[in-house]
C-alpha cells in the first residue's frame, strides 16, 4: 500500500466507548461520504461494513476511541484506535465464533464473534495490534480500483 | 415482488416507509445477530429479525438492505423509527414468528440471499 499518494480526504471521528448511544453513527457518515465521493457502491459498502464492525467493537469493549478515514485516488484507509482493555489473545479473538460479549452487547445484536473476521474478509489489507490494559489498533485498506493488494 | 405484496402476505404493520412500498424485493436474510447479517446478507434483500434497536437500521444502511421486517409482533423502539426515517429504510412489523415469516415469503417466491454458506465465500 502506497500511503504516500495524494490524500483527497481525511477525517477523524471520535467514538464513545462502552456505550451504544451513538453506535453506528460514524459508519453511516463514512458510507455517505464515500458515496458522495462517487466511490463505487460495492467498495463503499465494504468500507462501511469494516468501519461498522470496528466502531461496534469500540462501543462494546473500549473506554474510548476514534476512527480515522483517509481516501486516496486508489484506496480507502480506515484506522480504528482505542484505549481500553485490549485483547489478550489476538489469534483466538480472530476466530469466527470467539466472543467475550456480555448481555448488554447481545441485546444490541452483537456477540456472534464474527466482527474481526468480517473486517479481515471485507478488506484488502488488515492489521491488528493490541496491548492488554492499553488498547487496540486496527488498520484496514480497501482498494478502490480492482488491483487487489492480497489479503494479509 | 413489491414491498406492498410482502406487507399483504405478512399482514404487516408499516412503521416506516409508507411511500416506499413499491420497491421490488426478491431475496431475504433472517438473523438476530448483526455480525451474521453483515457476513452473509446481500444488498437489496429484506432483513427479517426479532431485534428492535437502532442497530438493525445501522446494519441495513451499511449493507443497503431494502427493508426491515420485525417478526414476533415486536415493535421498533422510538429511536429506531427516527433513525429509519432519517436513513429512509422501511420497517414493517408482523405477528408471525421468524419461521412462519420466512415460510410465507418463500412460498410466494422470495428466496434466501444466499442458499448455503460455501467455503469460498464472496466478500463483495
Ligand atoms: N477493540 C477491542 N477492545 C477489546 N477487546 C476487543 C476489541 N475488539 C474485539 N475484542 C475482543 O475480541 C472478541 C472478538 O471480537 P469480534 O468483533 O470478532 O466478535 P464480537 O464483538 O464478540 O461479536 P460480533 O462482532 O460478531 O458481534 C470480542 O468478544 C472481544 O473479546
Ligand atoms: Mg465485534
Amino acid at each position: 500500500m502506497n500511503s504516500h499518494e495524494t490524500v483527497v480526504y481525511e477525517n477523524t471521528f471520535p467514538v464513545e466507548g462502552k456505550s451504544f448511544n451513538n453506535a453506528g453513527q460514524v459508519s453511516t457518515q463514512v458510507k455517505a461520504l464515500l458515496q458522495k465521493m462517487k466511490i463505487p457502491i460495492k467498495i463503499a459498502r465494504r468500507a462501511a461494513i469494516v468501519t461498522y464492525e470496528a466502531e461496534i467493537n469500540i462501543c462494546s469493549y473500549a473506554d474510548h476511541g476514534k476512527i480515522i478515514l483517509r481516501v486516496t485516488p486508489e484506496e480507502i484507509i480506515i484506522e480504528a484506535i482505542d484505549e481500553g482493555q485490549g485483547i489478550a489473545d489476538i489469534e483466538a479473538a480472530m476466530e469466527e465464533g470467539f466472543s467475550t460479549a456480555t448481555e448488554r452487547i447481545w441485546r444490541m445484536g452483537f456477540g456472534a464473534g464474527m466482527g474481526l473476521s468480517n473486517m479481515r474478509n471485507f478488506s484488502d489489507y488488515f492489521h491488528i495490534t493490541s496491548e492488554v490494559g492499553k488498547g487496540t489498533r486496527l488498520k484496514m485498506i480497501i482498494c478502490i480500483d480492482d488491483k487487489h493488494l492480497g489479503k494479509q | 415482488m413489491t414491498l406492498r405484496e410482502v406487507q399483504k402476505i405478512l399482514e404487516a404493520e408499516v412503521f416506516v416507509g409508507y411511500d416506499q412500498l413499491d420497491i421490488e424485493v426478491k431475496t431475504a436474510f433472517g438473523a438476530d445477530l448483526m455480525s451474521d447479517v453483515l457476513a452473509f446478507a446481500k444488498a437489496g434483500s429484506l432483513l427479517l429479525t426479532g431485534l428492535t434497536n437502532p442497530q438493525i437500521v445501522r446494519t441495513s444502511d451499511v449493507l443497503d438492505i431494502a427493508a426491515i421486517i420485525i417478526v414476533r409482533g415486536k415493535r421498533p423502539l422510538p429511536e429506531t423509527i427516527l433513525l429509519a426515517e432519517e436513513l429512509k429504510i422501511p420497517i414493517l412489523g408482523t405477528k408471525y414468528i421468524l419461521f412462519e415469516t420466512a415460510g410465507r415469503l418463500y412460498a410466494k417466491g422470495i428466496v434466501g440471499c444466499i442458499e448455503t454458506v460455501s467455503a469460498t465465500r464472496e466478500f463483495s
